[in-house]
């Protein structure tokens, strides 16, 4: 039987299981319709570019109304992405921070050694930490003694589209911590990709360039919140499991067969 | 008292002078630094006359209007209409495809050498023919001189709309300070390499860094152009001439060898949906939020403006409160 019960990211529910990211789309007219249209709960801001004096932008982000997640996007070192977090807390006055630590310039893999030395101090500092992580169960498990309550598993390398590139490993990690909350972050593509990520009973899913740089991106934003929902019916609902052996859905009665 | 004031002499100010000044108004022109110059982003912007490039993600109003400024700015400067190529590194072929399917005016290219032959080594291209470029600080020059010999000299003073008495257009961009204007800063580098020989601009298509490149004179070529969501005021930053200069690199080696003339940061004023407006506010009308289509649009802007003023004309982009 499938789990059912909502977990929670640090005491908070969302409304809907989708995270918009808020960067790369045609203007910020159409980054708001997006959201509108998308229903997305929580809005991922990056702070590395859009530094603190895009005072116009930031009142546009809190204008959408949903919670600001900041992340370290694009930090390739511990000390960056800490640094990075402060300024986040004190500009959007929140202890959310997604943990970005690039470890490889050209897959923007996680570094995993990073990582896990940031999430240790920004969560004795009191940050909740989401931690954008691969599935590896291990570092999982250091990450959740470094005290993160939030995991973001990869799909696949950021702003590649592929969706999930190891449906295995993140079955085996969902399995692995079922009472963690999960987000799949980077990498997909296209709503089936969300689908299929909320059928394998993620909490949610994060996504940027799907959106924002899809030719209708108010459109994709509709596909994706489609997408989720009914990912997330069919995870409750608890699906057939697949079977070698064919069997009619009709019967077929009269027919000889053998 | 002059018919109409207009505050900013950057290529919107200089636009609705010269508009409102042939349509037979009287105009003062005031500007805070007395002219165009390093002070205001029109000194920065690249000079592409492309509304079908730009249309792969700005609004179709910014399409349609910007067609016609090549036409319009030959009558003020030299516009070189050789068209304009889009390229991919052969990895990034998704990204020419997609380019291609949100964008119009433009056919396929699969041989570059009868148009660059420097470009020789690539194998797909987009042509977009009907576009155009100029050297953005000719161009501001030379509307200066034509505004000069109309009897509008750029006078100086640091002055805002409610000091002017009657009709002003407030053309100042970033500085006016308007509800929902942002600023989007772009940086550029100019380089000088003789050894490198294009004649159109072009655009290098990169899903972290695209870049693009137009040819000035003098062997200078100039790389654009970030944009990102800051009102910082810092000059260009490292990384951002890293990741442009990369790609030139990646482009044509030769580019390493280029001469670093200068690079440049500035802000470009824009609204939620970076589509420029005629705001019409009582006896102040705003000319604003030309983001990165200042070469593009301002002719368009200019004439709505003008318009409005002198006939009461309601043009598409023009804002009445």
């Amino acid at each position: 039987m499938a789990d059912t019960a909502a977990r929670d990211f640090y005491g908070a529910t969302l409304d809907t299981p989708l995270m918009l990211g808020t960067a790369q789309y045609p203007s910020p007219a159409v980054l708001e319709a997006a959201f509108r249209a998308s229903g997305a709960s929580v809005a991922t801001v990056s702070l590395r570019r859009e530094a603190g004096q895009g005072q116009a932008f930031w009142e546009i982000i809190r204008g959408l109304g949903v919670r600001v997640l900041p992340n370290t996007a694009g930090c390739h070192s511990a000390g960056e992405a800490i640094t990075t977090a402060r300024m986040a807390r004190e500009l959007f006055d929140t202890p959310w921070i997604k943990l970005e630590v690039i470890g490889h310039a050209d897959t923007l893999q996680p570094d995993p050694f990073g990582l896990l030395e940031a999430a240790e101090v920004l969560a004795a500092e009191g940050f909740e930490v989401f931690a954008y992580t691969t599935e590896d169960q291990v570092l999982a498990a250091r990450l959740l003694d470094a005290g993160c309550r939030v995991l973001m598993p990869w799909g696949a390398p950021i702003g590649t589209g592929l969706g999930l590139n190891n449906p295995y490993g993140l079955r085996c990690l969902r399995a692995a911590f079922p009472a963690i909350p999960m987000v799949i972050d980077a990498g997909l593509g296209l709503p089936s990709h969300a689908a299929q990520a909320m059928e394998m009973g993620f909490d949610a899913v994060l996504l940027n360039t799907a959106v924002a740089q899809a030719g209708d991106p108010v459109a994709m934003a509709r596909a994706f919140a489609l997408a989720v929902e009914a990912g997330r019916l069919a995870h409750m609902a608890d699906p057939m499991a697949p079977r070698e052996m064919a069997a009619p859905s009709t019967p077929l009665p009269g027919k000889a067969w053998l | 008292m002059a018919d109409v004031t207009v505050l900013g002499a950057g290529v919107a100010g200089l636009w609705a002078a010269f508009t409102l000044s042939r349509a037979g108004l009287s105009v003062r022109l005031i500007d805070r630094h007395g002219g165009p110059g390093p002070h205001g982003c029109s000194w920065w912007a690249g000079g592409m006359l492309a509304p079908f490039c730009e249309g792969a993600m700005a609004e179709p109003a910014v399409v349609a209007h910007g067609r016609a400024a090549a036409t319009a700015w030959a009558t003020v400067t030299e516009v070189i209409a050789r068209g304009s190529l889009v390229v991919a590194l052969a990895r990034d072929r998704g990204e020419l495809e997609r380019f291609a399917r949100r964008t119009g005016g433009h056919r396929q290219v699969t041989d570059l050498r009868a148009l660059e032959p420097d470009l020789a080594g690539i194998r797909q291209a987009l042509f977009f023919e009907r576009e155009a470029h100029l050297d953005p600080r000719r161009a501001l020059a030379d509307l200066v001189a034509a505004l000069g010999a109309r009897d509008v000299p750029v006078e100086t003073a640091e002055t805002t709309p409610e000091d002017i008495p009657g009709p002003v257009i407030d053309a100042r961009g970033i500085g006016a300070g308007l509800p929902g204007l942002r600023a989007v800063q772009g940086e550029m580098v100019v380089l000088r390499a003789p050894e490198i020989r294009l004649t159109r601009p072009l655009r290098l298509l990169h899903p972290r860094h695209p870049l693009y490149i137009v040819p000035r004179p003098d062997g200078q070529y100039m790389l654009g152009a970030t944009q990102i969501e800051s009102a910082d005021r810092r000059g260009m930053t490292a990384r951002s001439l890293m990741e442009l200069l990369g790609a030139a690199y990646a482009l044509d080696p030769r580019f390493g060898e280029a001469e670093v003339l200068e690079t440049g940061a500035d802000l470009r004023p824009a609204f939620a949906d970076n589509v420029p407006r005629v705001l019409v506010r009582g006896r102040v009308v705003h000319l604003n939020g030309l983001f990165r289509h200042g070469y593009l649009m301002a002719p368009a802007l200019a004439r709505q403006a003008a318009d409005w003023i002198t006939q009461g004309i309601k043009g598409d982009l023009v804002d009445v409160d």
